[in-house]
């Protein structure tokens, strides 16, 4: 009966503490889209919780009226469309050969090797640094697409490489009777039958290329080419400097009715939109792309 | 033997151009660490002709008080990570399996992974405003109980604790996952075994549940010693100030302003080695053990 009675006490108090630190995990960003929509004498004077006070939209036209932030989407947009079918097809390429077996590729350890080191040791900032420099490679794209952690994203081939070892082998054996070469079969039966886990693998690298911050703070000398990340950080986290110079005359009289919570925090949320957008997909397959590529190996 | 030299040549074709970059991006800067035992000009260049100083660099980083400070900061914080960052998430799989109600169970999965997926930049971005002492939501909620404005992220008291319990905040949801599908591996039969016997819900737990993830809690106890030196770049430098260098300098942050603000390429690099051998030898050992107790391999 006691047991009962502790069980019943659990099964209330359980699903309470679990919700409870799930609202944990929302509210801030909650917080901080309301304050974004709230008039910003109010929201500075912290009277703002979890639902707008004083409903406006002025901040987010002053945020999206910046040139600034579309000179920054525009890097954004580049460096996706640059750099994810790049790092992608550097992926699948690395993937093919060492998702085969020792006895199907005999060098295959050597190059495994080569790769896993990157992952034991590295170079650290300053000497890739300066090999960015000396390539001048400085505020170029390409700085932002060619060096570690994007490059050959280890574990993106990791994931992709134990798929394709799932793939029937009696399929490839089949093609080789038939004369078929490695590219082929790559390209007709193993691309073919991976859409799913390269489709997940395209919007992995997509989000973290969006997410990444550092690269464009460190390998752009000038804030023109600064990616979005970059420029978010340096109005939202670092003293906002540019914001008052970039208004006009009508938006100095809007003037008060914004401030730079207000604003910045209509930037953070404009800023999170694209990974909210793909929120839901994105927690659907990392979930199994997680287990694949880390309980597998 | 020739013919299967032609079926294996399209293999070794596939694998020159991510070998290149990897090659160029990974493989030269580790080369170019011999920046660490030089006087080094910039203008000369990586592998120029630089003035070789031997170990004169670490000897001088050595004796620097915000290098010691940094690597003390850093090795505290980042086994507090460790430590809590691993715990949590257990603790939190555990009970997210007993929820009966599975559209409850999805709803609060969706909520606490969400952090995971946003940068720091975001995430520094909406804490420097909730933690904020003057309007800051939390100070305001703490101040409804007669409790005086804590600066979380300027007072050297707190800080620390601040990065260990936000680090937690992001991640712990995303880090349920894979204790939540070991949890599901578990046979059945073994539960239906426990109850036979008698064993309530916390002995099944305790008896069956536990038993069947320990192998994937070792692992990944075992693979975060590789992060000894990693206290988190990303979350402090941006929400740490001069103000906290003294509880949040740590060696990253540290190798940043010396090496890039400074100039000081030499010492930084030095450094930088530092961290990087002490990484390869955490890393190689929980590999090795790894791969040894709980043969798991990366390739």
């Amino acid at each position: 009966m006691a047991a009962l009675r502790q069980r019943d006490w659990f099964s209330i108090l359980n699903p309470i503490f679990l919700v409870a630190a799930a609202v944990l995990c929302l509210l801030p960003f909650i917080h901080v889209f309301a304050i974004s929509l709230s008039q910003s004498t109010v929201a500075m004077a912290g009277e703002v919780s979890f639902w707008p006070k004083g409903f406006n939209l002025i901040s987010y036209k002053v945020v999206l009226r910046r040139h600034e932030f579309w000179r920054a989407m525009v890097v954004s947009l580049e460096r996706l469309l640059l750099a994810v079918p790049f790092n992608m097809a550097l992926t699948i390429l690395a993937a093919y050969p060492l998702s085969k077996s020792t006895r199907g590729f005999r060098s295959r350890t050597v190059y495994v090797w080569i790769i896993f080191f990157t992952m034991l040791f590295t170079g650290g900032l300053i000497p890739t640094y300066m090999l960015i420099r000396q390539l001048s490679l400085l505020d170029s794209i390409w700085a932002l697409v060619l060096p570690p952690p994007f490059g050959v994203p280890v574990f993106n081939v990791l994931i992709l490489l134990n798929f394709f070892r799932n793939v029937p082998a009696e399929l490839e054996e089949a093609a080789f009777m038939d004369g078929a070469s490695h590219w082929t079969i790559l390209g007709r039966i193993y691309i073919p039958t991976s859409m799913a886990a390269l489709a997940t693998l395209t919007l992995f690298v997509a989000v973290r290329h969006w997410n990444s911050w550092f690269d464009g703070m460190v390998f752009m000398n000038t804030p023109e080419r600064y990616p979005m990340q970059t420029f978010l950080r340096s109005i939202v986290i670092l003293p906002d400097t540019t914001m008052r110079r970039s208004l006009t005359i009508a938006e100095v009289q809007e003037l008060a009715h914004i401030s730079e919570r207000t604003v910045k925090s209509a930037q953070i949320f404009i800023g999170a939109l694209p990974i909210l957008v793909v929120y839901p997909y994105l927690q659907r397959y990392f979930v199994k792309g997680m287990v694949l590529g880390s309980l597998k190996g | 033997m020739n013919h299967r030299l032609k079926r294996e040549l399209p293999l070794h074709l596939m694998l020159i151009a991510p070998l290149l970059v990897i090659v160029v991006f990974s493989y030269v800067p580790m080369a170019g660490i011999v920046m660490a035992f030089q006087r080094f000009i910039p203008a000369r260049g990586l592998f120029g002709d630089q003035t070789w100083v031997g170990f004169d660099n670490f000897s001088y980083v050595f004796r620097l008080p915000s290098v010691l400070r940094a690597l003390k900061n850093t090795v505290v914080i980042a086994f507090l990570k460790i430590v809590f960052g691993q715990l949590t998430p257990i603790v939190f799989a555990l009970l997210i399996n007993e929820l009966v109600n599975l559209k409850l169970k999805k709803a609060i999965q969706t909520s606490i992974y969400l952090p995971h997926f946003l940068s720091w930049v975001i995430l520094a971005g909406v804490l420097i405003d909730i933690l904020s002492p003057r309007y800051g939501l939390l100070n305001r909620i703490l101040g409804g109980f007669g409790i005086e404005p804590v600066f979380f992220l300027g007072d050297n008291d707190w800080f620390q604790f601040t990065m260990v319990v936000t680090h937690v905040w992001k991640e712990f949801g995303f880090g349920t996952i894979i204790y939540l599908a070991a949890i599901t591996t578990i046979d059945p039969q073994q539960y239906e075994a426990a109850r036979i016997d008698g064993a309530g819900r916390w002995r099944q737990t305790w008896h069956v549940t536990l038993p069947g993830m320990t192998m994937i809690i070792v692992l990944i106890a075992v693979l975060n010693l590789g992060d000894v030196l990693n206290a988190g770049f990303e979350q402090i430098f941006n929400l740490y100030s001069p103000q906290t260098y003294e509880s949040g300098d740590i060696l990253d942050t540290l190798i940043y302003r010396l090496g890039l603000l400074e100039a000081q390429f030499g010492p930084s690099t030095a450094i930088g080695l530092f961290k990087s051998a002490v990484s390869l030898l955490f890393i190689s050992v929980s590999y090795y053990l790894a791969y040894r107790f709980a043969s798991y391999r990366v390739f």
